[in-house]
């Protein structure tokens, strides 16, 4: 008599556990869900409030894709961003590794606090700055161009890059350093030979979260941009896909998929370490 | 100190000088590797911090040429702005309400995802995708499912048979609703990253703390209440202290879903810092509409330092 209640408990236990769970999935995914359906609509079968918007009730088309690659300059802004990211990776790491190592093996106790405060410097940033930065480019002479991005992106991308490093080079042993050194090399030599080798998985990371914060990046491009052939993709989409003359959801549904999902999928895979970054050493990621 | 233990041998003049000078170079070293990155922080943090200040305390707008000292006259003039205070109640209400959520939320799904089952990477994914995902394009997601016309919700709602066919809800027409759906949408947006953290603390509990509790008779509530809770109190802390950061000084949800509308009473400090610093050429309002929050985020700055000088010591 037990047995099956005991069972139905079980049942319900795990019912009420997928079913939390289940709802929490549908809260974070239900907008990118919607994306998706959007995107392969066609127009009468969206803009028709008597239809169920969750199926297709006319056959899913191509044509809000074609239109996005043919007719806006998606495209353009999707290159722009891959040019800006390619471009500030390059400058933040050379940046960041040196120094990151610099703060780890030759400064001492000293080294661990200014590492502190470089990495506190990324909760000021943008939205404090972005007033004067923008006189800040337009001295420079570089309004309305991608270089201004190239050159103010690193400024929040190598205060969190060198404390992501910093954590990577504490996790080598000094001691492949010190045999090197014996062996005759200088201690550039040591690095440069023993330590930058074992680092790939660290300079991939930092490589990783340096796209990604160029691909989120929002305000300083809003700023600094203004030309519609100039935006990067996170930026010309809302501003010139929205709040320009042309509503097309299907296409502008497909752009945001399509943009978010390789940098989306990046970042999932590093997650892990950035939150280790974050918690300042606090958890051990 | 870096060079490897001293031999045990008496070692000659010769390699003293040799060690010193190694060791004056790697000084020398340190500061050649580290002075770029110092450099460039300085000239693209420091310096515009420092003239956000200066802004602040003069008349200065995007087309002119000469610096004039106003003193405090650009805060006594936000201050008594009647938008001022709408903007700095909605930045502190849509921070801290979301973030209230955002913490209890987290807790009970970093809860459920601490199981393992089939598929959990997959799900944790899908989780994770309002971080993970480009802030800006996933908003605009949000702007098409609260259309006034054709929100899926809207449909969802008329047809579950508790509202009448013609519900209607302008979820961002109306001041109290584009609120709520700003709340949301902030909530959606810092849930997965809250989640992450906690999840990160929560398996790093020793588990040698976890079964003597179990021993002593702990059920799982005192589980919870009396070692889980305590000893996760610093993480969530770092959790939060994020939150409101992002939140507070997030200007994406406010300027795609609502631009500040309906009549402004969405308006956040940061959305007045760039409709007034950048739209309207006023510089100086705008640094001085953004500075507001700059003791939020020192304060959050040295809650971080205490919890890093925690973590040192441990």
């Amino acid at each position: 008599m037990r047995n099956p209640l005991a069972r139905l408990k079980i049942i319900a236990k795990k019912l009420a556990y997928f079913g939390t769970l289940g709802v929490f999935t549908l809260f974070a995914s239900l907008p990118f869900i919607w994306m998706l359906i959007t995107t392969f609509k066609q127009n009468p079968d969206l803009y028709n409030t008597a239809n169920n918007p969750y199926i297709f009730n006319m056959a899913p088309t191509l044509t809000h894709l074609r239109e996005l690659f043919m007719q806006t300059l998606f495209l353009r802004w999707m290159l722009n961003t891959l040019l800006v990211g390619v471009l500030v990776v390059i400058i933040t790491l050379i940046l960041v590794i040196p120094a990151a190592y610099s703060l780890v093996r030759l400064s001492g106790r000293l080294g661990e606090r200014l590492g502190i405060g470089i990495f506190l410097t990324y909760l000021v940033a943008p939205t404090i700055l972005f007033i004067p930065m923008a006189r800040v480019v337009a001295n420079l002479g570089l309004q309305d161009s991608l270089w201004s991005l190239v050159v103010v992106f690193p400024s929040f991308t190598v205060p969190f890059g060198i404390w992501l490093l910093m954590g990577f080079f504490k996790s080598i042993p000094r001691d492949l350093e010190e045999a090197a050194m014996i062996d005759g090399n200088s201690r550039l030599g040591a690095f440069i030979r023993m330590v930058l080798p074992i680092s790939t998985p660290g300079i991939l990371t930092i490589v990783i979260f340096t796209f990604t914060l160029v691909v989120q990046e929002f305000i300083y491009t809003l700023t600094f941009i203004t030309s519609a052939k100039s935006y990067t993709v996170s930026v010309g989409v809302p501003t010139f896909l929205v709040h320009g003359d042309v509503y097309n959801w299907g296409a502008m549904m497909g752009g945001c998929l399509i943009a978010s999902l390789p940098v989306a999928i990046l970042y999932n895979f590093f997650l892990d370490r950035f939150i280790g970054g974050l918690t300042l050493g606090a958890v051990k990621g | 100190m870096t060079t490897g233990n001293a031999p045990p041998r008496p070692v000659g003049a010769e390699k003293v000088g040799r060690i010193s000078l190694l060791l004056d170079n790697e000084k020398l070293l340190g500061i050649l590797m580290i002075a770029p990155a110092v450099l460039y922080v300085l000239a693209l943090v420091g310096y515009p911090l420092v003239l956000a200040f200066m802004y602040s305390l003069s008349d200065i707008t995007i087309g002119s040429v000469s610096y004039n000292f106003v003193g405090l006259e650009k805060f006594k003039e936000i201050i008594s702005d009647s938008g001022f205070k709408i903007a700095l109640k909605n930045t502190l209400l849509f921070t801290f309400v979301s973030q209230a959520i955002v913490i209890v939320l987290a807790k009970i799904l970093a809860l459920l995802l601490v199981k393992n089952f089939k598929g959990k990477f997959f799900l944790r994914a899908l989780i994770l995708m309002p971080y993970v995902a480009p802030i800006s394009l996933g908003v605009i997601g949000w702007l098409w499912m609260l259309d006034s016309i054709y929100s899926p919700i809207n449909w969802f709602l008329q047809h579950s048979g508790l509202f009448g066919k013609d519900f209607r809800p302008m979820w961002l027409g109306k001041p109290f609703l584009a609120m709520f759906s700003i709340i949301t949408v902030h909530v959606w947006r810092m849930l997965p990253l809250a989640t992450v953290i906690i999840l990160a603390g929560l398996t790093s509990i020793p588990q040698d703390i976890q079964d003597a509790a179990q021993v002593d008779g702990a059920g799982y509530f005192r589980n919870l209440f009396l070692i889980t809770i305590p000893m996760m109190l610093p993480i969530m802390m770092v959790a939060i202290l994020f939150g409101i950061v992002y939140t507070a000084s997030d200007i994406i949800i406010i300027l795609v879903l609502t631009r500040g509308g309906p009549y402004d009473s969405t308006q956040v400090l940061v959305s007045k810092a760039f409709y007034t610093g950048i739209d309207a050429s006023d510089l100086a309002g705008g640094a001085a509409y953004a500075l507001f929050l700059f003791p939020l985020l020192l304060a959050v700055a040295i809650f971080m330092l205490r919890i890093a000088r925690r973590a040192e010591v441990t």
